[in-house]
C-alpha cells in the first residue's frame, strides 16, 4: 500500500506528457557510415533541395566529409551554377515559399540539433505523413500537426493513410486528432510506393543520418580525435600522479 | 658550452634580480614559503581548478571573439561559421561552453568546501566575502555570455530575466528599458552585453580573484580539521603541520588538473551538449521574437534560484526571495556561532542540517529544470523554506549543538 | 624530510618527463588555436578561381571585362595588331620594359606582351602607386597627359601611366608594372579564362 503510494508520488513528480508531446521512434542512425550519408545526400538533393536550403553547409565540405571528389560534387550534386566552395543555398525564395505554402520552407542546417527529439524527431516526422483532404496540400503529419509541407516522399513510401479510433482515457498511441486517436498508418497495395517498407525505412534512416551530419559536421572528427586526446591526458595524469607521489614521500 | 650557458643565464637572472628586488621575496611568500596545512583532501582541489577553468574561458573566449559577430543579424550565423568554417573553431567553442558549466561545478564544490570546514569563519571572513562577490560577478558573466549566440533560449532567457526587474516598485519599468537599451530585447541589448561579457566583467573578475587570493594568503589556509596550524611552530617559525605550497601543492594540483581535464575532454569530445544541460537544443534555432518556446528555462547552474522564483506566487516577492537566496550567503560568517570550525567536530544536528541544505539545493536545481506541476511547486516551496530556515536558525543551532574535542594537531586520512 | 640525495635523480626525471609531456599537450592545443587564424572555409571560397567567358569581348571594339578575384579587379581585354606593334618601340620610355620585377610578372608572362596569348591582356587593375584603379585609354591618339600616347592605362589620381601591356612609364609616381595575376586558358575552351591558377599548376 505504502509502496504504491510512494510510486504514485514519484510519478506525480514527473510531469505527464499531455499536449504537444508525441511518441518519437528511435532512429538508429550511424553518422560514421559514409555510404549511409552518401545515400542520404542523394535523397536530400532529389526530394528536399528544391524547397529547402542548407545555408551553413558548403558543397566542398560535404564532398570532403563524404568522400566525393570535386568533380563528383560538381557533376552529381550541384545543380545550377553554384561554385564548389559556396553554401548549399537551394530551395525557393522566401517570398515565394510564404506565398505558396503560407510558411516558407525553413533552412535545415541546424534542424536536427534544434529539436528536442534531435534525430528521432526528424526520422519520425518524415515517416508520419498521412492523407488529410482538409489541408491545402492534402497532407497532414502526426509529429507536426497542421504542417504546411506536403509528403514529398510519397513516391517512395506510397500513399499513407491514417486509421482512426475514438479517443479513450488512456491517451493515443500515435496522435490525437480532435475526439479521435490515430491508431496506425496504412498503405494500400494499389497505392504502394516504389520502395518496400523496409527499403523506405532504410531511406529515411539515411536521410536522417545525412541531416544529423549537416547539423554538426565536426562530429565525425571530434569523436575520433577524442579517443586520442583522452588517452594522452590519461597518460599525462599518470605521470603527474607518479610525480606527486614521489614528492609526497617527504610528507609525514 | 654548459658553463657558458649557465653563466649567461645567471647573468640575465642577476640583471633582472637587481632591478626587481621584491620579486624573489614575493615568490617565497606566496609559493615556496607559503605554508599550507598538510592535510588538504579532495575538497581542496577546486580552488586551483577554478583558476584553470578561468584561464580556459579567457583564452577560448578571446579566440571566439576573433570570429564572432556581435549583432542581432549576424550573431547566430557567426557561431555556425565558427563551428563549421573556422579551423578548429568547433573545438574552441565546445571548450568555452563546457568550461562555462564546469566553472559552476567547480565553484559550487569550492563553496561547499568552505561550508564543510568553516573556512568562512574568523579570520577569513574577507576571503569569503570576496569569494561571494566573485560568485555574483560569475553569474552575471555567464548570463551575459549565454545571450551572445542569439538562439531562442538566448533571446527568451534574456527577455524573461530582464523583465523580472520590472517588478521593482517605482523604478522597475524604466529600469528595464534602460537595461535593454530598447523596448524589447534587441540588437542594442546584444551589443552592450557583448562589451560587458568580453571586457568589463572579465577585468572585474580578474581583480576580485587577485584580491581573494591575497586575502587568503594574509591569514593562511584553513584545513579539514579546522584547526589553526600557526599555533604550533618549529624553532624556525614554520608551522609543524604546514608544508610549502611549492612544490607539494603545485605538484598535487597538477595531478588534480590532469584528472579534471580527462573528465572535461570526455564531455568536449563525446557529449558537448551533456544531455541538453550544457548546450540547450532550442539555442540551435535562431532567436525569433515572434515565436515563444514551449519551455523557457535558464541553464542548469541557475535553476535552484529559478525554482525558488517560480515557487513564489508574487513576482516581486519571488525576485526578492531569489536575490535573497544568493545574498544571504554573504552573512554566513556572522550567522555561524559555532566555536568549532569544521563540521567534522560538530554534533549530529549540525551535520544533518548541512546535509538537508545540500539536498534542498540539489532538489531545487532539479525542479528548476522541469516544466512544473502542482506537486513540484509544493516541493519547491518546502525546499525554499528549508533553505532560508537553514540560515535564519543557524545562530541558534550552531551555538547550542554539541561539539567534539578538536585535535591539537591535524589528522589525515590515508 | 626524507633523505634528499637518493631521490633527487628520480624527481628530476619525473619532473622533466611530466613537463615534456605536458608541453606536448600545450603545444598541440596551441597549434589548434593558432590554426584558427588560417583563412576559414568562407575566406577560401571567396578566394577561389574565377572563370570568365571572354566571347563577350568580340561584341564591341576595345571592350574590357572586369571581374573580381580575391577582392581585386582583374581586367581582360583584347589587343589588336596595331597596339601590339608599338610595344617594342616604347622601351626607352618605360621603367621596367623587360618585366624584370618578377613580383609583378610571373614566369609564364615574361614576354613582350606580358601574357599567354598576346592578343588577350589579363592584368590586375590596381595602380602600383597608391591603389587607385586606372582608366582604360586603348586608342593610339595623343592625349592631354601624353602627346605621344600609344594606348594603355592612365591613373587620374597622381598621373601614373602604363602601356597596353601594363608596363609602367618612367618618371611617374608608380614604381612597378601592373601585376599579371595567375591565370590560364581552359584547354577545352579557348574562350574560357580561369583567373587564379597559373598554367603550370593546371593538373
Amino acid at each position: 500500500m505504502l509502496k504504491s503510494r510512494f510510486f504514485a508520488l514519484l510519478l506525480a513528480l514527473v510531469p505527464v506528457s499531455a499536449l504537444g508531446s508525441v511518441n518519437l521512434l528511435d532512429a538508429p542512425i550511424d553518422v560514421h557510415d559514409r555510404a549511409s550519408l552518401q545515400r542520404g545526400l542523394g535523397l536530400y538533393m532529389n526530394f528536399c533541395a528544391a524547397c529547402h536550403s542548407l545555408q551553413f553547409m558548403r558543397y566542398s565540405r560535404v564532398g570532403e566529409d563524404l568522400g566525393l571528389t570535386v568533380e563528383q560534387v560538381e557533376q552529381l550534386i550541384i545543380k545550377g551554377d553554384a561554385k564548389i566552395g559556396e553554401p548549399m543555398i537551394t530551395g525557393m525564395a522566401k517570398a515565394d515559399g510564404t506565398a505558396w505554402f503560407s510558411k516558407a520552407p525553413p533552412d535545415l542546417s541546424t534542424t536536427v540539433r534544434g529539436k528536442k527529439g534531435q534525430e528521432d524527431w526528424v526520422y519520425t516526422f518524415l515517416r508520419s505523413f498521412y492523407v488529410d483532404e482538409s489541408r491545402p496540400m492534402g497532407w497532414n503529419n502526426t509529429v507536426l500537426a497542421g504542417a504546411s509541407m506536403p509528403n514529398v516522399l510519397w513516391e517512395l513510401q506510397g500513399i499513407q493513410r491514417a486509421t482512426f479510433e475514438p479517443a479513450g482515457e488512456d491517451g493515443c498511441a500515435i496522435a490525437r486528432v480532435g475526439d479521435n486517436c490515430i491508431s496506425g498508418f496504412v498503405v494500400q497495395p494499389h497505392e504502394a510506393g516504389r520502395l518496400s517498407p523496409a527499403e523506405f525505412d532504410r531511406a529515411i534512416l539515411d536521410l536522417t543520418a545525412f541531416l544529423t551530419y549537416v547539423a554538426e559536421p565536426a562530429r565525425l572528427q571530434r569523436e575520433t580525435l577524442g579517443v586520442w586526446v583522452i588517452l594522452f591526458l590519461s597518460f599525462f595524469t599518470l605521470l603527474a600522479w607518479l610525480l606527486k607521489r614521489e614528492y609526497w614521500k617527504d610528507v609525514h | 658550452m654548459n658553463a657558458q650557458i649557465d653563466k649567461a643565464v645567471n647573468g640575465v637572472s642577476g640583471w633582472v634580480t637587481e632591478r626587481t628586488p621584491g620579486l624573489a621575496p614575493f615568490l617565497r611568500k606566496h609559493l615556496t614559503e607559503y605554508y599550507a596545512p598538510k592535510n588538504f583532501n579532495f575538497w581542496y582541489y577546486f580552488g586551483s581548478l577554478a583558476i584553470l577553468v578561468f584561464a580556459n574561458q579567457i583564452i577560448t573566449g578571446i579566440l571566439l571573439t576573433m570570429h564572432y559577430v556581435p549583432t542581432a543579424a549576424g550573431a547566430f550565423a557567426s557561431v555556425e561559421y565558427i563551428m563549421r568554417d573556422v579551423e578548429w573553431g568547433w573545438l574552441i567553442r565546445y571548450m568555452h561552453s563546457t568550461g562555462a558549466s564546469l566553472f559552476f561545478v567547480v565553484v559550487y564544490l569550492h563553496m561547499f568546501r568552505a561550508m564543510l570546514y568553516g573556512s568562512y569563519q574568523k579570520p577569513r571572513e574577507l576571503v569569503w566575502v570576496l569569494g561571494m562577490l566573485i560568485f555574483l560577478v560569475l553569474m552575471a558573466e555567464a548570463f551575459l555570455g549565454y545571450v551572445l549566440p542569439w538562439g531562442q533560449m538566448s533571446f527568451w532567457g534574456a527577455a524573461v530575466i530582464i523583465n523580472l526587474f520590472s517588478a521593482l516598485p517605482v523604478i522597475g519599468p524604466e529600469l528595464v528599458i534602460w537595461i535593454r537599451g530598447d523596448y524589447l530585447v534587441s540588437d542594442a541589448t546584444l551589443t552592450r552585453f557583448f562589451a560587458l561579457h568580453v571586457v568589463a566583467l572579465p577585468l572585474v573578475l580578474l581583480l576580485l580573484i587577485v584580491l581573494h587570493l591575497g586575502a587568503l594568503h594574509e591569514v593562511g589556509s584553513n584545513n579539514p580539521d579546522g584547526i589553526d596550524i600557526k599555533k604550533k611552530k618549529d624553532e624556525k617559525g614554520r608551522p609543524l603541520d604546514g608544508i610549502p605550497f611549492h612544490p607539494y601543492y603545485t605538484v598535487k594540483d597538477i595531478f588534480g588538473a590532469g584528472v579534471f581535464l580527462v573528465i572535461a575532454a570526455f564531455i568536449v569530445f563525446f557529449a558537448p551538449t551533456f544531455g541538453n544541460l550544457f548546450l540547450e537544443f532550442d539555442n540551435f534555432n535562431e532567436a525569433n521574437p515572434l515565436v515563444t518556446p514551449q519551455q523557457i528555462k535558464p541553464v542548469w547552474y541557475f535553476t535552484p534560484y529559478y525554482a525558488m522564483l517560480r515557487a513564489i506566487p508574487s513576482t516581486l516577492l519571488g525576485v526578492v526571495v531569489m536575490g535573497g537566496a544568493v545574498m544571504i550567503f554573504f552573512l554566513l560568517p556572522w550567522l555561524d556561532r559555532s566555536k568549532v570550525r569544521s563540521y567534522r567536530y560538530r554534533g549530529w544536528f549540525s551535520k544533518m542540517m548541512l546535509a538537508l541544505f545540500v539536498v534542498s539545493f540539489v532538489v531545487l536545481g532539479w525542479l528548476g529544470l522541469q516544466p512544473g506541476s502542482e506537486l513540484q511547486t509544493l516541493v519547491a516551496r518546502i525546499c525554499t523554506a528549508f533553505y532560508f530556515l537553514f540560515f535564519f536558525t543557524m545562530p541558534l543551532w550552531t551555538a547550542l549543538d554539541n561539539t567534539k574535542p578538536v585535535p591539537e594537531r591535524v589528522t589525515s586520512h590515508a | 624530510m626524507a633523505n634528499e640525495g637518493v631521490n633527487n635523480g628520480r624527481r628530476r626525471f619525473l619532473t622533466a618527463t611530466t613537463a615534456v609531456v605536458g608541453g606536448v599537450g600545450v603545444a598541440a592545443t596551441g597549434y589548434a588555436f593558432l590554426s584558427s587564424w588560417k583563412p576559414s572555409a568562407r575566406a577560401q571560397s571567396a578566394a577561389a578561381p574565377v572563370e570568365v567567358d571572354i566571347s563577350r569581348l568580340d561584341l564591341q571594339p576595345n571592350a574590357r571585362l572586369t571581374v573580381q578575384w580575391r577582392g581585386k579587379p582583374v581586367w581582360i581585354f583584347r589587343r589588336n595588331e596595331e597596339q601590339l606593334a608599338v610595344l617594342p618601340g616604347l622601351a626607352e620610355r618605360l621603367a621596367d620594359p623587360d618585366s624584370e620585377n618578377t613580383d609583378q610578372t610571373p614566369a609564364f608572362a615574361r614576354n613582350l606582351a606580358r601574357s599567354i596569348k598576346p592578343e588577350i591582356g589579363v592584368l590586375v587593375g590596381i595602380c602600383t602607386h597608391l591603389g587607385c584603379s586606372p582608366t582604360y585609354v586603348p586608342e593610339l591618339r595623343p592625349q592631354a597627359f601624353d602627346s605621344e600616347w600609344r594606348g594603355g592605362f592612365f591613373c587620374p589620381c597622381h598621373n601614373s601611366r602604363f602601356d597596353i601591356a601594363g608596363r609602367v612609364f618612367a618618371g611617374v609616381p608608380a614604381p612597378a608594372n601592373l601585376p599579371v595575376p595567375p591565370h590560364h586558358f581552359d584547354p577545352g575552351n579557348p574562350n574560357l579564362v580561369i583567373i587564379g591558377i597559373a598554367p603550370e599548376e593546371v593538373a
